[in-house]
């Protein structure tokens, strides 16, 4: 005899498809409505090549940032309890929930000339406001949490015995870092820089109250979509779809760990 | 050669108090005590991984209590193994070559004799993932004495091994032990591995040394309750002494010698006390009569409770014993021990 049909199961597996269809069909539609020949003139343009060149170099920018200085904190944060340590989570995670005009309107106020930061800034020739270091600086902030996430979460993994072992046996804590966790963590620490290299290549509300120009890709298909319209637009949308699946695409395969090998 | 004294170690949920001990070169020390007794944290403090609030640690002449662990040349051992997960067997063991600044003839010959001792050779270029649970701790045990430690510490080297696997590990522990001359300090919670490795022994409870000794001395004259406890005293009964005679549970008990008048405890293992149907006459002073309350089954001893009066006795017998006596639940017997294997603390 047949089992009865499960109707909870299907209603599970039709929003599943839901989803999908939802994420999938704009996206697809967008692509298929783009032909080659306006893609080919799309990149052909050097304003189109110099925001995207742009937009990877800020946000390739914002990763090494982020790893340069996150990491060793994310690894302060994996191994050490102390008091406020949930406060100081909740305060790394800030830069995700905050809307990100509010970013950008919040960095202004500290860059600008009235605040010291700003003035010392100023002082030392560096620009903020319509420079390529305030488009760093904004992507860093909203990419930042993703990397130290990431990275946090898998040195909580790595057993401290392997740091204490290795300190026995003579090395140093630096050396114990530098020739055991850090190689441990590598995969994670790619993956980590991969996360804030997608989020910070797709930031647009914070730049464009920074920096509206130079022209980063998001702003660039903001402002032709405003001036020229869909068609306009859409070549330079799907050439940023195209590189930011690419990355995506190198995430999934970096994180999955070889047989027989951590 | 390695001393500890007075050391005191302070967690926001436990503490070491006052530990004092010493090893000799080449020495095979054990501690033992329950879990949660705080063995490995004084391991890791002798360590130099977690810092002591009080107290110090010597190795050869020199005090070394603050130094950090890398500056102590001392190795540890622990229940996991833990060997780094990302480098092959051969480079797990040379791992702390390159921190000594050790190198050539010498350092290859002593590399090979390890590899040799504990049969490594054919796991070289293997990952840690693809060993046995033996062979990972043959491999840990390698790259501990690599370095040729001041002193090496073992957290629980057998415990997590196959019954196959540990008499091969106690073997090769051994002969390391007295061939390199390194003194070794094993915590374990296992009577069985002190027995069969440590010539001496301290009991560890609740973050205080009870007793330390030779094994023998543990054995057969444990100071203090925990401690016969713990090394397989199981008929431990308050007693109130007067003369040569000592009364618990309303039991009069022929003692080996004259005490003070005092109260304190009095013990026997449970293989000293002799089960027969019949009244024993014997030279055994002390013999009771009671029944058999429980009859348990060990493996290969029957632990049998026997019920006299108000106390209750534990005593082991074989298997064959058990049907020969044709004991069963309140069976009456008669139970003796001579006086000489009474012990009093």
């Amino acid at each position: 005899m047949r089992q009865k049909k499960d109707w909870f199961m299907g209603f599970t597996l039709v929003c599943g498809f839901l989803i999908l269809g939802f994420i999938l069909l704009p996206l697809i539609k967008m692509v298929v409505s783009t032909n080659i020949t306006s893609l080919k003139h799309a990149i052909s343009e050097k304003e189109v090549r110099a925001s995207i060149w742009l937009s990877i170099y800020v946000s390739t920018s914002a990763s090494i940032i982020s790893f340069l200085i996150g990491t060793p904190f994310a690894y302060f944060m994996a191994r050490k309890q102390f008091i406020g340590k949930r406060l100081v989570e909740s305060i790394i995670d800030l830069p995700i929930v905050i809307p990100h005009t509010v970013v950008g309107i919040a960095l202004l106020s500290v860059v600008g000339k009235n605040f010291l930061v700003g003035k010392i800034l100023y002082q030392l020739g560096i620009r903020m406001i319509g420079s390529v270091p305030g488009i760093i600086t904004v992507l860093t902030f909203v990419g930042m949490p993703f990397y130290i996430n990431t990275v946090k979460e898998r040195f909580e993994d790595i057993p401290p015995r392997l740091e204490k072992v290795s300190r026995s046996l003579g090395a140093s804590s630096t050396a114990t870092f530098l020739r055991i966790t850090f190689p441990l963590a590598w995969r994670s620490v790619i993956a980590g820089m991969i996360m804030c290299w997608a989020r910070a290549i797709s930031e647009f509300g914070a730049v464009i109250i920074i920096a509206y120009h130079p022209m980063i890709a998001p702003v660039l298909i903001y402002e032709r979509f405003e001036a020229f319209g869909l068609n306009y637009s859409r070549p330079v949308a799907v050439w940023l779809i195209i590189i930011c699946l690419t990355m995506f695409i190198l995430l999934r395969l970096l994180t999955i760990p070889k047989k027989g090998k951590r | 050669m390695i001393t500890i004294k007075d050391l005191y170690v302070q967690l926001p949920d436990f503490s070491l108090e006052g530990v004092t001990l010493s090893l000799k070169k080449g020495e095979f020390f054990a501690l033992i005590g329950p879990t949660g007794a705080g063995k490995t944290l004084l391991l890791e403090t002798i360590a130099g991984l977690l810092p002591a609030k009080k107290g110090q640690i010597w190795i050869k002449g020199e005090e070394v209590t603050t130094l950090p662990p890398e500056k102590r040349g001392i190795s540890i051992v622990y229940q996991d193994y833990a060997l780094f997960p990302h480098l092959t067997t051969k480079y797990n063991i040379e791992y702390g070559l390159s921190f000594h600044k050790k190198r050539g003839e010498d350092v290859k010959k002593y590399f090979n004799w390890l590899i040799e001792r504990l049969s490594l050779a054919h796991l070289l270029n293997r990952y840690p993932d693809t060993l046995s649970g033996g062979e990972k701790q043959r491999v840990a045990l390698a790259r501990a004495m690599i370095i040729k430690p001041s002193l090496l510490l073992l957290d629980e080297p057998l415990s997590a091994l196959d019954q196959n696997f540990r008499e091969e590990i106690q073997q090769m522990l051994k002969s390391i032990n007295e061939e390199t001359k390194v003194p070794f300090l094993m915590v374990t919670h296992d009577l069985a591995e002190v027995l069969s490795l440590a010539k001496s022994v301290g009991v560890i409870n609740k973050g205080k040394l009870e007793q330390i000794g030779e094994i023998k001395e543990i054995f057969y004259s444990p100071r203090t309750p925990f401690v016969a406890k713990f090394v397989g005293m199981k008929n431990i009964f308050f007693a109130r002494f007067k003369k040569n005679r000592a009364l618990i549970n309303g039991l009069t008990i022929q003692l080996p010698r004259e005490m003070q008048e005092s109260e304190g405890f009095l013990a026997i293992r449970p293989e000293d006390i002799i089960i027969s149907r019949k009244v024993i006459k014997s030279s055994a002073r002390n013999n009771f009569q009671g029944s058999v309350k429980e009859i348990i089954n060990q493996g290969f001893l029957f632990e049998i409770h026997i019920g006299v009066g108000e106390a209750e006795f534990k005593a082991l017998i074989t298997p064959n014993a058990l049907v020969e006596l044709e004991l069963k639940r309140d069976t009456n017997v008669s139970i003796a021990f001579k006086s000489t294997a009474i012990h009093i603390f």
